[in-house]
């Protein structure tokens, strides 16, 4: 396992070191495991080939680990800090690290070439990201916010907003917020307030207060581009009568260059747990001048362009949070002396790598950042097939799946990063408590990723409810049908407890993918009370799924079985699907009991206090 | 000014390095890479074309199988085009036999000026580009740490073993810098891109007009016999720390003369 583990370039600095070295070679098998080489053969992507791609993640990759990880612990420990005249400064290294990743154009891959973009899938977009948010969360959620304004406009935009506007934001030149939350109105949207008055000349008038606006304030640009949610004069009640409107901080002139500043201000940056760099910010908006995207009230449509997006892309946090801090307790369990293995003989100290629960916990680490990779960038390859596939059946059906998959990704890939970070910080022990071993941040910055973009009980209800159930099941039937043919091409023994535990769940997910389609017209609190286990019990299966396609991969290529690979590799991959299939997939069939019990186990609290059910 | 030059593509530093009997050279089956202290060589290409008043900056290289990874990524940094030399009679060339097939492509680019890294990272002979330099008779100037053009000559800051020299050379010339001499650009996206539509161009031994038996395993006349595994580091000095550390270091550094 060492072996590949360096091959992978998961290796750091040292014990308690906090580098990051992108894992290349990891990174690059994710890619074909999600399907990327098949989506290279689309004629929108004849541009794009293998060595290409590859040559991509390498670069970025170096340029990640070199530029911007070293900027990391310094904006941990100083934050983003508004200053008294109401500007946001950003740590020491940020505006530079970020220019630099503006000038290497990083951030324009997935897009359109007449915008200035490369044309590239978005599934290779999503390995830069997932790098990026490696070496330095924080500044990473600015691109990914700019990236969802990005397909927003591409979408929804008239020519002159496209023409005006995406160039700069393409580029990241001028990054883009999205601007939803007000105090009353969080994951319920329908009950926000912002309002939206129509001048003579067609623009628009925008009042109100937006938090949790991230980056919405900063430095790092001459311009931001605010796209704000609001309820324009006359609207209906609900998330019917929202539209979405454009407000940039200094509006452009006839040349394009930013004009005067407009009226909005950032009134205070919130003190947070984690992700300290990322100015999280309460925006006040008075009489601000913006523009319509869309159509007047299909504001909600619109913003679900850019949240599946960013929910998708937030999905990658997991994996790239889990990564680094796998390197972290993989580079300190090496290098710690504790103890000796109870089945050597007595002399000197063994390094902790060596004591069984501690490699438990490391490959638990290793499994859970393999799997969640895989599972957030298949979600975008479907979204790529879905705009570039070769039919229209062909498109229709990954636009299908990929909608199912954007709650999974989000949900299941930051739980496990989440999980995965806290196991590592174990590994260290009391000194992983330490800030000084670096590796609490890890586990601060993780905790974000449940939350935001929807919190991962919302994703659970949207995958419950309007992802299988109006759907009568039939995207997550098709799926498992997929995870079936899977089980059934894998080499025996060799792929044995794989195969076993992947046929148990995909057994689970079905039964209770027909319960939650038939029961949520009956009986919703029945399917709500069972959604998170649900999402957990897809998660796990895809989960399965993926590590399985991965052993396949490395199985079908080993030296004397086709493609050049290192000698052992087939071996470590099959060893790591078993292995999650018998830590992690097993539960499948304890999460359908938890899905089908019902909402009657809420009764101890609900019965408990009076006023509620 | 149009300059060569000289790129080598080696394993990723990331992969277990495996050396083939019986000859003991390095297995090459895997995905290579542009040698790290080559990319050190490309930029001082680049800048020293740009300072030249522009030119073609053409990369040299020889590899099996015309793998081209390496190239691309010189050509992403901004080399005009490659000339790679990919033959099978090439296995088990010595440095001579490499120095051979590098200057034949120098006369083919028609460049004035030759840059190398001063040694590779998986052979260290170090001695390719002074060969070359002889069997092109051209003057060498070896471990640059900082070099200027004005188009028909160079100066260069060269490194010694007692400190370092200025030197002024007419072109053409062979020079050889040092690794961290410059700070190597990152390539950009476009860059990248870029790289993909720029001439690479694949020759045989033929194409240069090389008699095959002068190079190879054919031609080499060096030879490893065997191989041992070196000595591990051993532990080194440890003293306690009283507050004198920086005494102790002084000490030291004037014991070996370095102070």
């Amino acid at each position: 396992m060492a072996e590949r583990l360096m091959a992978g370039g998961s290796t750091s600095e040292g014990a308690g070191g906090s580098s990051y070295r992108a894992p290349v070679a990891d990174i690059t098998e994710a890619l074909q495991v999600a399907g990327v080489w098949d989506l290279l053969q689309l004629p929108d992507f004849a541009h794009v080939d293998r060595p290409t791609v590859e040559q991509v993640v390498v670069e970025f990759g170096r340029f990640a680990s070199e530029v911007i990880s070293p900027t990391d612990a310094a904006g941990d420990s100083a934050g983003s800090r508004r200053d008294d005249r109401g500007g946001v400064v950003t740590p020491t290294g940020f505006k530079e690290a970020y220019g630099r990743y503006v000038e290497g154009g990083w951030g324009s891959l997935q897009f359109p070439e007449r915008y200035g973009g490369g044309g590239f899938p978005w599934a290779v977009a999503v390995a830069l990201q997932e790098m990026f948010a490696s070496a330095n969360m924080a500044l990473s959620i600015n691109p990914v916010l700019t990236q969802g304004a990005v397909e927003l406009l591409l979408q929804w935009g008239d020519d002159r907003q496209r023409d005006t506007y995406l160039p700069r934001m393409v580029s990241g030149y001028w990054p883009a917020t999205m601007e939803l939350t007000e105090p009353d109105a969080g994951s319920d949207l329908g009950a926000l307030t912002t309002r939206a008055t129509e001048q003579p000349d067609g623009t628009w008038r925008i009042s109100g207060t937006k938090i949790f606006a991230t980056w919405a304030e900063h430095d790092l640009a001459d311009n931001i581009v605010h796209f704000v949610l609001a309820r324009a004069a006359g609207a209906p009640a609900g998330t019917k009568g929202l539209s979405v409107f454009l407000v940039p901080k200094r509006p452009p002139g006839p040349s394009g260059e930013p004009g005067v500043a407009n009226s909005l201000r950032c009134a205070r940056v919130e003190e947070k747990l984690g992700i300290h760099a990322s100015p999280t910010c309460v925006m006040e908006y008075d009489d601000a001048a913006g523009e319509l995207v869309g159509a007047l009230h299909g504001g909600f449509r619109v913003m679900l362009t850019m949240m599946n997006m960013a929910r998708v892309s937030i999905g990658a946090e997991g994996p790239a949070v889990a990564e680094r801090a796998f390197q972290q307790a993989y580079a300190y369990a090496r290098e710690r002396l504790q103890g000796r293995r109870p089945s050597t003989p007595p002399g000197e100290r063994a390094p902790i790598i060596e004591h069984p629960d501690v490699a438990r916990m490391l490959l638990q680490v290793r499994t859970l950042t393999l799997a969640s990779r895989m599972v957030v960038y298949a979600a975008f390859a479907q979204r790529d097939l879905a705009r570039h596939g070769a039919g229209e059946a062909e498109r229709r059906q990954a636009e299908a799946r990929f909608g199912l998959l954007v709650p999974i990704a989000k949900a299941w890939a930051t739980d496990q990063g989440f999980l995965a970070t806290s196991l590592a910080l174990q590994v260290h022990g009391g000194s992983g408590y330490l800030e000084e071993a670096k590796v609490a941040q890890r586990l601060r910055d993780a905790r974000i990723g449940p939350i935001y973009e929807g919190t991962n009980g919302i994703q659970a209800i949207d995958l419950a409810v309007r992802k299988v159930s109006r759907d009568g099941g039939r995207a997550m039937s098709s799926l498992c049908d997929d995870v079936m043919a899977t089980v059934k091409v894998l080499p025996l023994p060799e792929l044995g407890p794989t195969a076993q535990a992947l046929e148990e769940a995909h057994g689970a997910l079905t039964e209770a993918t027909a319960w939650v389609a038939e029961k949520y017209t009956s009986s919703p609190d029945d399917v709500l009370a069972g959604a998170a286990a649900y999402l957990q019990l897809a998660g796990v299966t895809l989960g399965g799924w993926v590590m399985a396609k991965r052993a396949l991969v490395a199985w079908r290529g080993r030296p004397g079985g086709g493609a050049g690979q290192q000698e052992g590799q087939a071996e470590v991959a099959a060893g790591e699907s078993n292995f999650f299939a018998l830590e992690t997939l097993s539960d499948a069939p304890a999460l359908l009991r938890r899905v089908t019990a019902g909402s009657g186990r809420l009764t101890p609290l609900w019965s408990s206090r009076p006023g509620l059910a | 000014m149009d300059v060569a030059v000289c790129v080598k593509q080696v394993p990723a530093p990331d992969t277990p390095l495996e050396l083939e009997p019986p000859a003991y050279h390095l297995r090459r089956s895997g995905s290579l890479v542009l040698d790290e202290p080559d990319s050190f060589g490309v930029e001082t290409a680049l800048r020293l074309s740009e300072q030249s008043g522009g030119g073609e900056v053409v990369v040299i290289s020889m590899a099996p199988r015309g793998e081209t990874a390496g190239l691309r990524t010189a050509l992403a940094l901004g080399a005009t085009r490659a000339l790679l030399v990919s033959d099978e009679a090439l296995a088990g060339s010595d440095a001579l036999g490499t120095a051979r097939v590098l200057a034949a492509l120098v006369r083919r680019a028609g460049a004035a000026l030759v840059v190398a890294a001063t040694e590779s990272s998986d052979g260290y002979s170090g001695t390719v580009p002074v060969q070359m330099a002889e069997l092109l008779g051209y003057p060498a100037v070896t471990f640059a740490k900082h070099v200027e053009t004005d188009g028909a000559r160079i100066f260069a800051e060269r490194q010694t073993d007692f400190g370092s020299e200025e030197v002024e050379c007419p072109l053409p010339a062979v020079l050889t810098v040092t690794a961290g001499a410059v700070e190597v650009r990152y390539p950009s996206l476009k860059g990248i891109m870029s790289a993909k539509s720029k001439p690479v161009e694949i020759l045989a031994l033929t194409d240069l007009g090389i008699d095959p038996s002068t190079v190879g395993r054919a031609g080499a006349r060096q030879e490893v016999i065997s191989l041992e595994e070196a000595e591990h580091r051993s532990g080194g000095t440890v003293v306690a720390g009283d507050g004198r550390g920086h005494e102790l270091i002084v000490e030291l550094l004037e014991k070996r003369g370095v102070l």
